[in-house]
């Protein structure tokens, strides 16, 4: 089953690291992306750029309307995902815990809808 | 130890604002009658269940009692038969139950069996203690291994699924669902609630002890301390250790056990530096390790030895055992931890103990010996995926200076490890190549 995990986290924490605890950070995730990456369950996955560049775009009556800024204004932002292919949701559980933003922020794991 | 009780028993609420010494007291009397109902939990389920096969059914006819018990017992005190008096107390509850239910015919038979039993019994009967035949129902070959420990915690101390579920990293959804699935197979599978026989027994009591061990492992494996859960999860499996040393007495393996975890949890707080730091077991300072809880896993270790019947969990214990020997003569008895690893690899083949005689080989024989060793079981495909595996075959490569292949090992490691502090320890280790 496909499963895509949405890492949620502090932007402003993101902002405070310094360069070391920075590069510690990029580390752990590229360890942890490669692990994936060797288990042959790694579909794809991206980090996002902080929600100060992201834009909503709404349309109502046929009208467009674009927004500065994310969907919803909440305390944890999402700041990447990964999508994996594995055989059930425990799986998916227990890589979403190996996932560096798990520590400190949250990872949501959702099924993807397959058609 | 009230800790997974409390979760599924919702009981008393608030106190109000009533004075701070009469709230002490109430908190008091509020524990007392929390531990007094816990200690009857499992032994009324298992009462129950041990005649209808209805664990499902034992739970249910006595979680209203256990909430009765804790709004009533902390102010009119704990009865003097407290078994008895839940037992009443169900039959009350079930009574009414089966009056509103008159017409719901799905549960209707198994109500009237509980029904049934509950009205054979009074204040009088004395409730027999069938919690280890329970425990080796949950523990059966016809249930999945990996809902066993859950099973135990759920029918003997009873947990729910959303505290299940969460400190073994499982939907509480998914959790709840197994749990039901199981209850209803030793229902309808028919699995037996009996000792098993002789010839059975070493191999159905291993599966037991497992369990319960797996139930520890979840716990242990909260090193900073900080999910309440899971710290919970090993006291609770140790206190079902000790349930099962007071159960069988004669039993070596369960001295074993019930020691085994003693020597983990004496080294608990030890894991971690001042400032949240991962400290392997090597660099731990042995002033800070529990000496009282060491003292009691070494004299069970001796009692089981006496037993004359060794077996997995004495074993990893004796490893435990010659590890803490540091605290007295400065330094681990590794001769005989190599020893006692490869009579724990004859026993049970794992991987995970292979690694483990291999980083031991090498801290006497040096690091090439301790890579030869790890090479010797390099293509398990299990180990793809297993930490300790990549961080013993980087620490080793790193001491005889294969930088390159050490520095891949330990991203391997990094990349399959869940805890931050031990992430933290290997990327510091890996800068330090």
């Amino acid at each position: 089953m496909k499963y895509m995990l949405l890492i949620y986290g502090e932007e402003a924490i993101d902002a405070a690291r310094s360069k070391a605890e920075n590069e510690q950070r990029m580390g752990a995730y590229m360890a942890y992306t490669k692990a994936m990456h060797e288990a042959g369950i790694l579909v794809d996955g991206n980090r996002l750029k902080p929600t100060s560049a992201g834009s909503t775009v709404r349309v109502a009556s046929g009208k467009s309307k674009v927004l500065d800024g994310p969907y919803a204004d909440t305390k944890e932002q999402l700041g990447g995902y990964y999508m994996i292919d594995v055989p059930d949701l425990d799986q998916a559980i227990a890589w979403a815990a190996k996932c560096p933003g798990a520590s400190g922020g949250a990872v949501e794991v959702r099924p993807v809808w397959e058609m | 130890m009230p800790g997974g009780f409390r979760r599924r028993c919702r009981g008393a609420s608030g106190l109000g604002d009533v004075a701070i010494a009469e709230a002490r007291d109430g908190v008091k009397a509020q524990a007392a009658a929390e531990a007094a109902a816990r200690r009857s939990y499992g032994k009324l389920v298992a009462f129950l269940a041990a005649r209808t096969r209805d664990v499902a059914a034992a739970e249910d006819a006595l979680a209203d009692a256990f909430a009765a018990a804790l709004a009533h017992w902390p102010e009119a005190g704990v009865p003097e038969k407290p078994e008895a008096w839940l037992l009443v107390a169900a039959r009350r509850k079930l009574a009414d139950a089966a009056r509103r239910h008159r017409t719901a015919i799905a549960s209707a038979s198994h109500l009237r069996l509980v029904a049934e039993e509950l009205n054979a019994v009074s204040e009088e009967t004395p409730v027999s203690d069938e919690r280890l035949r329970l425990m080796f129902a949950c523990a059966h070959p016809a249930i999945d291994e990996g809902v066993r420990a859950p099973l135990i915690l759920q029918a003997i101390l009873g947990f729910d699924a959303q505290a299940i579920g969460s400190a073994f990293l499982v939907s509480p959804a998914a959790m709840g669902q197994r749990l039901v699935r199981a209850k209803s197979r030793i229902k309808e599978a028919g699995i037996p609630f009996r000792l098993p026989e002789a010839s059975d027994l070493p191999e159905r009591l291993e599966a037991v002890l497992d369990a319960v061990y797996a139930a520890f492992a979840e716990g242990w494996s909260d090193p900073a301390g900080t999910e309440t859960r899971r710290r919970d999860l090993a006291e609770e499996a140790i206190w079902l250790g000790r349930l099962l040393v007071s159960l069988m007495p004669d039993e070596p393996e369960a001295r074993g056990l019930l020691a085994l975890m003693l020597y983990a949890e004496a080294r608990r707080a030890s894991r971690r530096s001042a400032d949240g730091g991962y400290v392997p077991l090597a660099q731990q300072d042995p002033r800070r390790w529990d000496q009282a809880m060491i003292d009691e896993a070494e004299a069970l270790l001796l009692e089981a030895s006496r037993g004359g019947r060794t077996g997995r969990f004495q074993l990893e214990a004796a490893v435990q055992s010659a590890h803490v020997i540091r605290r007295k003569s400065g330094s681990a008895d590794w001769a005989a931890i190599v020893a006692l690893y490869e009579a724990l690899q004859d026993l049970t083949g794992s991987p995970v103990v292979a690694i483990n005689r291999a980083v031991a080989i090498a801290e006497i024989d040096g690091p090439t010996a301790g890579l030869a060793a790890l090479d010797a079981i390099g293509d398990d495909a299990r180990l793809a995926t297993y930490q300790p595996y990549w961080a013993a075959r980087a620490g080793l490569l790193g001491r005889t200076g294969a930088i390159a292949e050490a520095d891949a090992a330990y991203e391997r490691a990094i990349g399959l490890e869940t805890d931050p502090a031990v992430r933290r320890f290997l990327q510091e280790r890996r800068e330090m190549l």
